[in-house]
């Protein structure tokens, strides 16, 4: 069983939603990335995103446009984000890493290659936010024969009928973007949210993650009660952006856990 | 598949196209396509967008013989396809009134741009005030600093102008940020894509928009000399003047296509915005094709004296071109874009876009080396005075 898979099971059996936060890799600089990815598990993450830096990030808010850039003027690329997941690795072989980015960094590489290095690296996932379901053939097929999980997102704009072509192709879980709009946006629905967890949870057999905009312990906690993972990206990023470079480990525990405690508060 | 049939129904052009988006935007692309089918084959839809070519735009635009150029050059005769002689002052107003047609009938009252030179731009805040729409268009701040003109002018038409300053502020910053505008406010905006580039359906439908001009030039040509010409050549920038003067010249395979990027400051220099002559393959902006990027895959800066050619990718359609074989690339660095821009300015009368002047520098290079009955139409893609200010003070004369 994946460790993706492994994580779920074992959440479920507790009534607990997993705690998914996102960085991005070489943000503030690369030689925090690795102390992060074991700060933010030791504080009560599942499952950690790691953001792949890429000029051109269409599908963010400023927040995460801005680690992509601070990352990237450290020179971080596809091939240096493995190197510190291999590093994690080394010391933490439960907590699963999936990576997030774009198609750009992944064609470069090639497919095969990069499904080959990300198993190699002990990525567990894959999350590519412009190659949907349609477009990824290709990828998935090379990331299936390592057996790593192709997460797709599906949004509130995706009709019914679309989330049985997503199905097809996702594995480990579907992650729901509880808004329109780019990462980092306001005005969340939990009603509205919450209505359309359902029918996806069943039509794909997955888990389901909700993320996009959720900034607090109270948001945090309402969407746990029906989600299966809570996913909380601009507002980590926008913790590291306002720390003093010795303050990230100590403040981003802080605000996870506090995250965390709220996620299982009765 | 024919060359000229393609998009496939996924919008591929062989291994270029394609719906490279985020999921948000997906359904949205899908109510486009479909709507886009439904219009194409609507003859009322259809004679309206012919009406507005004609009474709005001027259309059908005139082929003109340059002549005191093509003898001066010494060789071929070159025509220009004079695209600055339309309303607005550009090609680009052909595909904005397709597109606003399209917005409307989709009931859409909010559109958005992204512009590089402006043209775009103006073009589009010129039909959202023609059929009472908001518009919002994004600039990448450097473009709003050298294209000031047409900044005001957009904002005379009652556009609102949002200056985009992440990433290197040029072309490719605005279409990120228009794009996230169109995944925040999908239900109520029609994004009007200026280039032949995007994700489906927009290379096609850009393309469909935009070929008039060489379905004009299809009778034009052989009215005035007799014949197709010898070779059609445009400036690549996205792309959509190209495609729209190439497309109904693909099946005449005796006439040569060739496409001119902006080589910048030389090719060799990697300062240049000419993906098709030294670019890779990869994923931006919601389709496959040749891109400007390093050995990480991240996209790099482009350089032109052109804002509207300083983008690091191109239409899909145009890397199927090249591959095929059928259309032939070049790239025309700054300084020989600017001569072109003088010579036309001093033997025709007609100041060229910076843009257009790539286009035009190539036709000057290869003219003299050809017989003088044989003939090159240059689709001369918009007017210069835009860029006025640019040429002044690389002159180093101020204004």
């Amino acid at each position: 069983m994946s460790r993706i898979s492994s994580v779920f099971k074992h959440l479920k059996t507790q009534h607990k939603a997993a705690l998914i936060p996102f960085i991005t890799a070489g943000d503030p600089d690369p030689q925090l990335t690795v102390p992060i990815l074991h700060a933010l598990a030791a504080s009560g993450a599942d499952i950690i995103e790691v953001g792949v830096p890429f000029s051109d990030p269409m599908a963010d808010g400023p927040t995460i446009q801005r680690a992509s850039e601070r990352a990237l003027r450290h020179g971080v690329g596809l091939k240096d984000v493995l190197a510190m997941v291999a590093e994690f690795r080394t010391t933490n072989n439960t907590t699963p890493i999936v990576l997030m980015g774009y198609a750009n960094p992944i064609e470069r590489m090639g497919y095969a290659a990069f499904a080959t290095q990300a198993a190699a690296a002990g990525v567990d996932g894959v999350l590519t936010v412009d190659i949907p379901p349609e477009e990824c053939t290709g990828v998935a097929d090379a990331l299936a024969a390592h057996d790593i999980d192709m997460i797709f997102l599906l949004s509130p704009t995706t009709p019914e009928s679309r989330i049985n072509v997503v199905a097809q192709r996702a594995s480990g879980f579907v992650y729901y973007v509880s808004l329109k709009g780019v990462t980092g946006s306001a005005n969340l629905d939990l009603v509205e949210v919450a209505s359309h967890i359902p029918v996806i949870r069943e039509r794909c057999g997955l888990p389901v993650g909700v993320g996009f905009g959720i900034r607090d312990g109270a948001t945090a906690h309402s969407i746990a009660q029906f989600a299966d993972a809570v996913v909380i990206g601009s507002r980590i990023v926008q913790e590291i952006e306002n720390s003093p470079r010795e303050q990230v480990i100590n403040n981003l525990s802080a605000f996870v856990r506090s995250i965390r405690a709220a996620m299982d508060a009765q | 598949m024919k060359i000229g049939e393609l998009p496939d129904e996924h919008g591929h052009f062989g291994p270029y196209g394609g719906i490279f988006v985020a999921e948000t935007l997906i359904a949205a692309l899908d109510e486009l396509r479909c709507e886009y089918e439904l219009a194409r084959k609507d003859p009322a839809f259809m004679a309206e967008f012919r009406y507005e070519l004609k009474h709005y735009v001027g259309r059908p635009s005139p082929i003109y013989h340059a002549k005191r150029w093509s003898e001066h050059l010494g060789g071929a005769q070159i025509y220009l396809k004079r695209e600055d002689l339309n309303h607005t002052g550009a090609h680009k107003i052909n595909n904005t009134i397709g597109q606003a047609l399209l917005a409307r009938r989709m009931g859409k009252k909010r559109v958005i741009a992204e512009t590089g030179a402006g043209q775009h731009g103006v073009a589009s805040a010129t039909v959202a005030a023609r059929y009472g729409m908001e518009c919002v268009v994004y600039m990448g701040a450097e473009d709003v600093k050298r294209q000031s003109p047409n900044v005001y002018r957009m904002k005379l038409l009652g556009a609102t102008v949002v200056p985009v300053s992440s990433g290197s502020k040029t072309l490719k910053d605005a279409l990120n940020e228009a794009m996230r505008d169109w995944v925040t406010n999908v239900e109520s905006t029609f994004y009007i894509l200026g280039t032949a580039a995007g994700p489906h359906p927009y290379p096609m439908l850009v393309r469909d928009f935009q070929s008039v001009i060489g379905t004009e030039c299809l009778t034009q040509m052989p009215d005035m000399i007799g014949r197709q010409p010898d070779a059609v050549i445009a400036c690549v920038g996205g792309g959509s003047n190209a495609i729209g003067i190439f497309y109904p010249y693909i099946d005449h395979t005796g006439v040569r296509l060739i496409g001119v990027e902006a080589g910048g400051d030389g090719i060799a220099t990697g300062r240049h915005a000419a993906p098709l002559s030294a670019g890779s393959p990869g994923v931006l902006h919601g389709f496959r094709s040749y891109l400007m990027q390093d050995e990480n895959g991240q996209i790099i800066e482009t350089h032109s004296i052109s804002a509207g050619l300083d983008y690091p990718g191109v239409g899909p359609e145009h890397a199927w071109l090249k591959d095929s074989g059928r259309a032939e690339y070049v790239a025309i660095n700054d300084d020989e874009a600017i001569q072109a821009f003088h010579d036309l300015c001093r033997f025709e009368g007609i100041i060229p876009a910076l843009e257009t002047s790539h286009a035009l520098a190539h036709a000057a290079k290869i003219a003299p080396g050809m017989d003088k009955d044989q003939v090159l139409l240059v689709n001369l893609s918009g007017r210069g005075d835009k860029d006025i200010n640019t040429v002044a003070q690389i002159s180093g004369i101020a204004l």
